[in-house]
């Protein structure tokens, strides 16, 4: 499957977690494979490790066993440098807790994955460029009377629309979200797969986590997970 | 940039950042004051010491002395390393004074007040011949008499704030002192009723050592008076000691091996001299040697001190610590969210540092603030707290300590500062680094490290 057309492949996934002397195995051999610019939903029952493998496909985890290619390329294997690299250009991640940071404003929680890439150097000289992309980012998401606001003064739909941008913020080829839904009520949730619909059609790929099947009706693709495995794809 | 940011906000808007900021600023600031306040007594105590024995001693602890010291005081004094040179007297007895019955006994310096002040600190220690200090011993009133010096807590009482009533004159009074004049062998010089010297001096001066023992028993009358009341006069006359004052940039354990070694040479010559025996009781010391029965106890008080500020300060960080792990503990969404976005373990680490530098940058200051104006006051809080409630640190009629010592030293505010920031970072990284090493995907879902 080592095309150029995937930007992510799952090849063997096995991943398990110890619950005291038991070992819940939770994947039991994971593989597929995205194609660039698909907006793919991983849909499976609670507890079927939708999110577990979302965290492997954004290497915020690692496999038992398996592989885990990003652009042909194994990033499990990769040293803590190159994750790191990976993390902050490649991927941006959506949770469905939000996971803003409550100390920054809107504002700064967005263009902070640009201040983790630049030196203070490099953030004297390009801050401008940072904070208008976050700006505009905002704008396009319909934030742009909330800039300075807190986190704790958005509403729920408003804080994930915040992590959206901040996820976009340094072009990542992937997102990654994880329920980005699930904690929103059906209208504002709406609004926010219209966004990632809307980011679709420019051509970023999408791998979204639902247990929701009406959710993952407006992705592109499909994988089920059942008992650890793809069911179908 | 994003640590300075974090860094900076995490300080501002945490409630639990004030507390540790207020534990590390409590911290610097105890330490201070009574770093301050102790390593002034001792200085000053120290000095105190220096000043009443000059740089060196050489010197017998005997009563009955030692023969042949001119000539060796003359040999000193022509080293080039040495200012001044002074032979002293030092001998016990009783003082009465006239018109009453009632003796004490005293410790007796013989000195050439001259001589004394120039290897001494003793003429800054006399009230009213300050100026010129070789009328000392010369009576205001009876001056056929010779003066004598007293010891200024034996003439005057020190009030509750620790200060003397100086009339304008020293009043008229007279002092028989009497001593037991003892031969080369240490035995009496006289036999029957007439065994004791007797002298009467006229009182002349005080003198204000500021060594509470010194200036409650001790008492100076001229060198040719003592040397015939203890009977070291005579044909081969003895003296106990020279006091010597080095030259300004002469070190001390330099300058008192070289007089050591003049010492031994100059016993080699006079071995055979009819007195020489008393050479073997001859000491040359530095004057902490002399002096080390009263510095080494101060000395040991602030060791003691110090330990016990170093268990302070083991505690300190440990709080530190405790308030660091707290604050990390709550903050380990905020790793794994850092984590997410591409920060480095060593980024948190460098996150949660300069936290630690803020915290301790901002409370060594406070810190700093705070102890200096509490020392820069702490005397009138003194005076203030004695008027209205009658308290004292010291109760100064019976300590001799002026004003508590508030000269803050550079060096002791770049200890205690070094330490603080030691404290918090050894406080921050641990937790910190505990955090940075968990996995990202551990972080977001726990709340507790």
């Amino acid at each position: 499957m080592s095309n150029d057309k995937y930007i992510l492949q799952a090849e063997g996934i096995l991943k398990s977690y110890r619950m005291g002397a038991a070992e819940l195995k939770v994947l039991k051999g994971v593989d597929f494979a995205i194609e660039k610019g698909e907006f793919v939903a991983i849909i499976g029952a609670s507890g079927s490790g939708k999110s577990t493998l979302l965290h492997l496909l954004g290497a915020l985890d690692k496999p038992d066993e398996g592989v885990v290619k990003f652009e042909g390329k194994e990033i499990n294997w990769a040293n803590g440098k190159e994750l790191n690299r990976f993390r902050n250009k490649m991927v941006g991640f959506v949770f469905q807790f939000y996971h803003l940071l409550d100390e920054l404003n809107v504002q700064e929680n967005v263009y902070l994955p640009a201040m983790v890439s630049k030196s203070v150097l490099g953030w004297f000289s390009g801050s401008m460029v940072a904070k208008n992309r976050a700006k505009k980012l905002l704008c396009q998401l319909g934030l742009d009377e909330r800039i300075g606001h807190k986190p704790y003064q958005l509403s729920g739909g408003e804080r994930q629309r915040v992590a959206i941008a901040r996820a976009l913020m340094n072009e990542p080829k992937l997102l990654l979200a994880d329920e980005p839904t699930g904690n929103l009520d059906s209208a504002t949730g709406n609004g926010i797969l219209e966004v990632f619909e809307n980011l679709n059609r420019t051509g970023q790929t999408i791998v979204m986590v639902t247990h929701d099947e009406h959710i993952a009706a407006r992705a592109g693709r499909i994988i089920t997970l059942a008992d650890g495995k793809v069911s179908s794809s | 940039m994003y640590k300075i940011l974090l860094a900076s906000r995490y300080l501002i808007k945490r409630r639990i950042s004030y507390l540790a900021f207020l534990a590390v600023a409590l911290c610097v600031f105890i330490v201070i004051v009574v770093m301050t306040v102790m390593i002034g007594l001792v200085s000053d105590f120290k000095e105190k010491n220096h000043s009443f024995a000059g740089d060196c001693v050489v010197g017998t602890d005997s009563l009955v002395g030692f023969a042949y010291y001119a000539d060796f005081a003359d040999e000193v004094a022509k080293l080039d390393f040495v200012e001044s040179t002074s032979t002293v007297i030092n001998t016990y007895g009783l003082i009465n004074r006239s018109g009453t019955d009632v003796s004490r006994g005293v410790q007796i310096f013989g000195i050439d007040p001259k001589s004394h002040s120039l290897a001494t600190g003793f003429g800054r220690t006399v009230h009213y011949h300050k100026d010129d200090i070789s009328k000392v011993f010369v009576p205001a009133y009876d001056t056929n008499l010779p003066g004598c010096v007293l010891g200024i807590d034996m003439a005057m009482i020190r009030d509750l704030r620790g200060k003397y009533q100086f009339g304008q004159m020293p009043f008229n009074t007279k002092f028989s002192i009497s001593c037991f004049p003892l031969t080369a062998k240490g035995a009496l010089a006289k036999a029957g009723a007439g065994e004791i010297n007797t002298k009467t001096f006229s009182y002349s001066d005080v003198s204000q050592s500021g060594l509470a023992r010194i200036d409650s028993s001790l008492i100076y009358i001229p060198f040719e008076q003592a040397q015939l009341l203890c009977g070291m006069g005579g044909v081969d006359k003895r003296a106990s000691r020279i006091h010597i004052k080095f030259k300004s940039d002469v070190r001390l354990g330099t300058g008192t091996n070289k007089v050591g070694a003049l010492w031994r040479d100059y016993m080699r010559k006079n071995k055979d001299k009819a007195k020489a025996n008393l050479f073997e009781t001859v000491t040359v010391q530095t004057w902490k040697e002399h002096r080390r029965s009263f510095v080494a106890a101060m000395e040991k008080e602030q060791t003691v001190l110090t330990v016990m500020f170093s268990l302070v300060g083991i505690t300190t960080v440990f709080i530190i610590f405790v308030v660091f792990y707290m604050i990390i503990c709550h903050k380990s969404k905020d790793i794994g969210i850092l984590k997410s976005i591409g920060v480095s373990n060593s980024g948190i680490i460098g996150l949660f540092s300069s936290f630690a530098v803020f915290l301790a940058s901002l409370g060594s200051c406070m810190g700093v603030f705070g102890g200096w104006l509490f020392l820069r006051k702490i005397n009138s809080i003194e005076d203030w707290l004695f008027a209205r409630f009658g308290f004292q640190m010291w109760d100064r009629s019976i300590y001799a300590i002026g004003d508590i010592p508030n000269q803050i030293e550079l060096r002791t505010v770049l200890v205690i500062i070094i330490s603080a920031f030691a404290a918090c970072l050894v406080g921050a990284i641990v937790p910190a680094w505990q955090g940075a090493k968990l996995r990202p995907v551990e972080s977001l879902q726990v709340n507790q490290l």
